[in-house]
């Protein structure tokens, strides 16, 4: 140690970068609290409700860093004010702000509750990276699109404009050490460049066949969960494809082809009849959309409410409409897991293209989507 | 800053180092770092420039950062309590600004030096720290990040629950020497003649109350109880923890040993910083202009809030309250009236040496001052917040509390066998503050990672005694 009383020195800071790692590993936390939430999240009504924009706040509970405190809004603090305060003077109201003293790490008065903002997109992108339609097949081979250009090969001759700065370094670098030379020198051979290839992305040529229940058994709940499904649904479809035609069909006691605003937002009554939408969605196939050049999605959503002599058409139908698509998808929704007569029908069915799913709460939302949209069927809930 | 200023910051420490000594200031060889923003934030979430890397830390980093970027705070300067004791300036501060931290760091490691507080602080806590966060490295690389994180966190919890008091330290030292004492006298004191082997306490069979006593006495002495320390005594005692992992607890114990100090001296030690840079700066030769941009600053530091204590503020009051009290009581010995070498500076070095935060606000927030500073208590009432209490004796009295145990609840570690069962029971010192429940069962989890079994901690809600008890699933609750 010298024995100089000071020193100044101002040093290069740049490589420096701890707070910037640590920071980069709290984010990497947040993300996964999010993907854990993801349940809760999707079924939250304020995204649902909203305008499809705007940021969610959502409390991450594994990223408060628990401490045992006092409990300050209980206890009496110490403030200063501009002289002459007497009791019962109003200071504030809502939440006391934190001093402008920032100085002294470790010292942590005031309760760090950390909500994380989360826009939709995040939550989307999460979501999306786990869905997939399935059974896709290649159904005519005239629309095939050229979507982008993704470089991802790199060779000896190309345009000069794609050159690869980096790899032609090296690779000058690499060969002036061979050569024992201390001169770096980028010859001819050294080069290197970017090379492209289309991203072919063939026509999904899909259509979803949106069929709901809208009898007066559908309560708020009921009607809450198939309509959440739906809005993800549909998101997930217009962001993760192109080309994809949605259909809606609303159904009580007999069915009819409902515009999206409608199917999303009105109501109806009576009671229920589902082979009424199974008819009606054969005949949309069977007029617009050719099997042979279509992969066909029906989902339904009910309560499984169905009136007890119309089940036996019901299997009927699905069966015949299982033969035209890729899959069928049907979604109870069941809070109180009371046994549903068309349920105990479909439980029997054993065709591998038909998937069923009962929704017992909000986060179960989530699973329907995972168990319907994934490659290989989920074991999901069965009555 | 650039070159020029540099040098002209460079001549005016020299200036100012001289001054501060023949004030009487005594500081360790000063070693000031110029970093960019960036830097001083990482030092500042850190609290050290080598400490050790957690999630935590980037999240307080990127915290500050943030509020620097929208101009909500600024660190204006970091220093730590090290011989050469290290100070870090921001690159962006204006020259005058610089200046300011300088005299301010230099009363603070004048402080750091002399109290008695930072008297057991190791003073080489920048290579220690440096070789603890390779160590934790080293684990990270052998048992897995995720490993050393989950560990790193349940330690976090719970690393406030440390005894930095003299007593505490004296009363583990004695309780151990009495252990040996007892250890060795068994062995040979007792009976010397007698030769000890593995089957002595075969003699003691049918001699039903000697070895219930035995056993009742290994009890109460397997521990020294009560323990505030709860970091040592999972260090110690943890049935579960693996070596490495008592390691990793050591060094989270000894850096908040380390830290406590400052903790327990935030007003006396920026009250003191404060005191000095106002000096210095006053004897400084200033253009007009930079002494108006200096009181901007200074007003902007001791800024008092409505709704906290800034430390800056109300400890520059007391220290110069302290001047001026005991600058009138002469002493035929001192000469001056005021200013160096008065009565009040010799109070003022003495009371740097010998208080701490609470000590100094019940000896010398007077009446009339706390009067002059127009301290209040407040509290939420309804929807909004009130002034409760303007009393002098209600509010030094409150006031010192809140500063008890650097301001974190005091948990007494009560049994280390509680029911016969290796559980865990601590206890709250509840002295009318209740904890915030919430975060308490959020917190007893962390607790059980590290002690393998069920823990209870009980305390004081509404009036009555609760146990809450952490079984790894669950944490319940239980009025007694």
């Amino acid at each position: 140690m010298s024995n100089e009383s000071f020193t100044l020195s101002k040093e290069d800071w740049s490589l420096h970068r701890k707070g910037q790692q640590d920071q980069e590993r709290h984010k990497e936390k947040v993300k996964e609290a999010i993907k854990n939430n993801l349940a809760d999240l999707i079924s939250d009504e304020g995204i649902i409700m909203s305008d499809g924009r705007q940021i969610v706040k959502i409390p991450i509970r594994s990223l408060e860093e628990y401490r045992i405190r006092y409990n300050y809004s209980k206890n009496r603090q110490p403030g200063t004010g501009k002289g002459g305060s007497q009791v019962g003077d109003v200071i504030g109201n809502g939440q006391p702000g934190q001093g402008q003293d920032q100085s002294g790490a470790g010292d942590g008065k005031g309760v760090d509750y950390e909500e994380a903002s989360v826009t939709l997109e995040d939550i989307e992108e999460m979501l999306f990276a786990e869905l997939e339609l399935p059974n896709l097949v290649p159904k005519s081979n005239e629309n095939i699109q050229v979507t982008d250009v993704d470089f991802r090969d790199v060779r000896k001759n190309g345009l000069m404009s794609n050159i690869d700065k980096r790899r032609t370094l090296l690779e000058a670098i690499r060969h002036s050490a061979r050569n024992g030379s201390d001169k770096m020198m980028i010859r001819p051979d050294d080069l290197r460049f970017r090379t492209w290839e289309d991203t072919i992305e063939p026509d999904s040529n899909a259509v979803i066949l949106a069929l709901m229940d809208t009898s007066g058994s559908m309560g708020l709940f009921e009607k809450y969960a198939a309509r959440t499904f739906f809005f993800w649904m549909v998101r997930f479809l217009r962001t993760k494809y192109e080309n994809v035609h949605i259909r809606y069909i609303a159904h009580h006691t007999e069915a009819k082809e409902v515009s999206e605003e409608h199917f999303f937002t009105k109501g109806e009554s009576g009671g229920t009849i589902c082979s009424s939408a199974y008819d009606l969605a054969l005949r949309i196939i069977q007029q617009d959309y050719p099997a042979g050049s279509y992969n066909i999605y029906p989902v339904h959503f009910s309560d499984g409410d169905n009136l007890t002599s119309d089940n036996e058409k019901c299997i009927k139908r699905v069966e015949e409409i299982c033969k035209l698509s890729q899959m069928f998808a049907y979604a109870e929704v069941n809070a109180y897991a009371r046994s549903s007569t068309l349920m105990s029908a479909y439980s029997k069915m054993q065709n591998p293209l038909f998937r069923k799913f009962v929704i017992r709460e909000k986060s179960d939302v989530y699973r329907a989507l995972r168990a319907f949209f994934s490659a290989a069927p989920e074991e999901g809930n069965t009555a | 800053m650039n070159v020029q200023e540099i040098e002209k910051l460079e001549k005016s420490i020299e200036s100012m180092t001289q001054l501060a000594r023949t004030c009487g200031l005594d500081f360790y060889p000063m070693r000031y770092e110029i970093c960019p923003a960036d830097i001083i934030y990482t030092f500042g979430a850190y609290g050290m420039p080598t400490r050790f890397s957690h999630w935590s830390f980037g999240k307080i980093f990127h915290r500050l950062r943030l509020e620097y970027d929208f101009g909500l705070s600024r660190i204006y300067e970091l220093v730590i309590n090290s011989n050469p004791c290290y100070a870090f300036l921001l690159e962006g501060n204006t020259l005058l600004q610089n200046q300011t931290v300088c005299a301010h760091v230099l009363a603070h490691c004048d402080f750091f030096k002399n109290n008695a507080m930072f008297a057991h602080t190791p003073r080489d806590m920048v290579e220690r720290m440096s070789i603890s966060a390779e160590r934790i490295r080293q684990y990270e690389l052998q048992y897995g990040r995720g490993t050393v994180e989950s560990l790193l966190d349940a330690g976090l919890a719970l690393q406030e629950h440390v005894d930095a008091s003299v007593s505490g330290r004296r009363y583990r030292r004695e309780w151990r020497e009495q252990k040996d004492r007892e250890r060795r006298g068994l062995y040979s004191e007792d009976r010397p003649s007698k030769k000890r082997s593995d089957y002595d306490d075969l003699w003691a069979i049918g001699d039903e109350l000697q070895i219930e006593s035995t056993f009742v006495e290994e009890q109460s002495t397997r521990f020294p109880l009560p323990q505030k320390d709860i970091m040592l005594f999972l260090i110690e005692h943890s049935p579960v923890l693996k070596l490495w992992q008592r390691d990793v607890l050591s060094i989270l114990r000894d850096e908040m040993l380390y830290f406590w100090p400052q903790m327990e001296t935030k007003i006396m030690n920026e009250g003191w910083a404060t005191y000095w840079h106002l000096r210095i700066m006053r004897e400084m030769d200033l253009l007009p202009e930079d002494s108006i941009e200096f009181a901007k600053m200074h007003a902007g530091v001791v800024l008092p809030s409505r709704t906290t204590i800034n430390p800056y503020y109300v400890g520059l009051a007391i220290w110069e309250d302290i001047e001026k009290r005991w600058s009138k009581r002469q002493t035929p010995s001192s000469t001056a009236s005021e200013g160096l070498g008065s009565a009040g500076r010799e109070k003022m070095f003495e009371v740097r040496e010998m208080e701490n935060d609470i000590s100094f606000l019940r000896n010398y927030l007077t009446k009339e001052l706390m009067e002059q500073l127009d301290l209040y208590l407040y509290q939420k009432v309804g929807n909004e917040y009130r002034v409760v209490e303007t009393d002098y004796e209600q509010v030094r009295n409150a006031l010192c509390a809140s500063r008890l145990n650097g301001g974190i609840p005091v948990i007494l570690v009560e049994d280390g066998d509680y029911q016969r069962n290796g559980e865990l029971f601590l206890r709250h010192a509840y002295e009318g503050v209740e904890l915030d429940l919430k975060q308490l069962e959020k917190t007893l989890p962390y607790l059980y990672q590290l002690w393998g079994r069920t823990c209870h901690l009980a305390t004081v809600v509404e009036g009555r005694e609760v146990i809450f008890s952490c079984d790894g699933k669950r944490t319940q609750r239980k009025f007694v």
